[in-house]
């Protein structure tokens, strides 16, 4: 059930191409305004800056990306999900689903800043792997609450105020990885914070495979 | 709410208030008359967290069974948590400006606090803008728990992990159980105890209050009909 669930999403995202290649398009807006903004030239950027413009850029294209997963949707959609899946199949489907886009986002965004930007990380192959789990604990989070905020009157600003608390955890983890790859750190050094983000992304996920039957049932 | 715990309640917060400006403090540097905060701030905290356990306990609660009730003391206690915690918050802003120089300072324990009060606005925003009680309320609730269990690593585990100016952490000189001396513990539990029945006291006249007036409510809707 959950594949095909998976794989629904997945025709339904090429069928549409608009809301795809718009959140790409939103993506490439933002990191090029922080370039024309900056002026930037190359290398004339310290590696903070890097990383608090990067993991800016990433928490907005992937939250505006994932608040569509239940926003979008029309009322009867969802009657019709009712009656064929469990919700526990939705949600998890819905999490993967959404952690692949987000690592897309994530990688396309890497890629964009590295075009513009420059790429001052030093251990690609560690800063990709954090990318893959912040990438799966954002799915986690934010496909519940856009499950919540689906339901109420100003759906979008709403998704913003619900998520930004409950994944800063999540983003610190994410900072002081990125830090440590770019002062170019020894891999153990970031051993605790990766350790961390596991233990985060476990938290958020049982979470949301536990709540979510409870705001499917309306 | 029995009345000799309210008894005891106010009874501790007088004897608080006047032992925790008059009695003898030990000396420490830089801190100096300043550690008197400890009988002040701390208590928010304690005030608070209890407070939002107690409303994530009625919130998980409501979720099984789901009445008016259930969802009115899980907003209440949420509600009053929240005053204990811009409360705790102010105080600490207060003595930061003596210990460290500035009212905001960018420690991980503030940072920390902060977050965990825009959980609670959201939580309360979210409530504004659903319309039908019961899905406002099962919304609410489910909001409520997994902030809760997303915000904890946020206040008690990533102060611990990196270095923080605050008190009891990070080698500073402060109130943790090495340096608490005997003589502001005595006042120092009472305080906890006594606000935490404060607060306890002002949710149960809330919520007696809100099932009052949602009778009056009713009331009003049959007399319409």
């Amino acid at each position: 059930m959950i594949f095909k669930l998976i794989h629904k999403e997945l025709l339904l995202e090429l069928r549409r191409k608009a809301v795809i290649s718009g959140i790409g398009l939103y993506l490439f807006s933002l990191i090029f305004i922080c370039y024309l903004t900056f002026s930037l030239r190359e290398n004339s950027i310290n590696e903070a800056t890097w990383s608090a413009l990067y993991w800016l850029a990433i928490l907005f294209s992937v939250v505006n990306s994932v608040a569509k997963s239940f926003i979008g949707e029309k009322k009867g959609t969802f009657i019709y999900y009712y009656a064929l899946a469990s919700p526990q199949a939705i949600i998890l489907s819905k999490i993967i689903y959404n952690t692949l886009l987000c690592l897309l986002l994530s990688l396309t965004g890497y890629v964009l800043f590295s075009l513009f930007i420059g790429n001052p990380i030093q251990d690609h192959a560690l800063f990709v792997f954090t990318l893959v789990l912040t990438s799966f604990g954002f799915s986690a989070a934010l496909s519940l609450i856009s499950g919540i905020a689906s339901k109420a009157n100003n759906s979008n600003i709403l998704m913003a105020v619900l998520s930004f608390p409950v994944i800063i955890a999540l983003l610190l983890m994410a900072i002081k990885i990125t830090k440590n790859v770019l002062d170019g750190l020894d891999r153990s050094a970031s051993m605790d914070e990766l350790l961390n983000l596991f233990a985060i992304n476990c938290i958020l996920s049982a979470l949301s495979y536990l709540l979510f039957p409870y705001i499917w049932r309306s | 709410m029995k009345n000799w715990l309210k008894i005891i309640a106010v009874f501790l917060l007088f004897y608080v208030h006047t032992a925790g400006l008059l009695f003898d403090v030990p000396r420490l540097n830089i801190l100096n008359e300043t550690i008197r905060a400890l009988y002040f701030h701390v208590p928010m905290w304690f005030g608070m967290v209890t407070l939002f356990s107690i409303s994530v306990y009625y919130s998980i609660v409501y979720l099984r069974n789901p009445t008016a009730e259930n969802d009115r003391k899980a907003v209440e206690n949420a509600n009053v948590g929240l005053v204990f915690g811009i409360l705790g918050m102010l105080t600490g802003m207060l003595w930061a400006n003596y210990a460290w120089g500035s009212f905001w300072h960018g420690d991980p324990k503030q940072n920390g606090a902060a977050i965990a009060l825009l959980v609670y606005l959201a939580y309360f925003i979210l409530r504004g803008s659903v319309e039908n009680e019961e899905q406002k309320a099962r919304l609410s609730a489910v909001y409520n728990i997994f902030a809760f269990a997303a915000m904890i690593p946020l206040i008690f585990i990533i102060p611990r992990l990196t270095s923080s100016l605050h008190p009891g952490s990070g080698g500073n000189p402060g109130f943790n159980m090495y340096d608490l001396d005997n003589r502001m513990r005595m006042v120092f539990y009472p305080a906890v105890i006594g606000w935490i029945l404060i607060g306890i006291w002002i949710v149960s006249l809330r919520v007696k209050m809100r099932t009052l007036e949602d009778k009056i409510h009713d009331i009003e809707d049959e007399k319409i009909h």
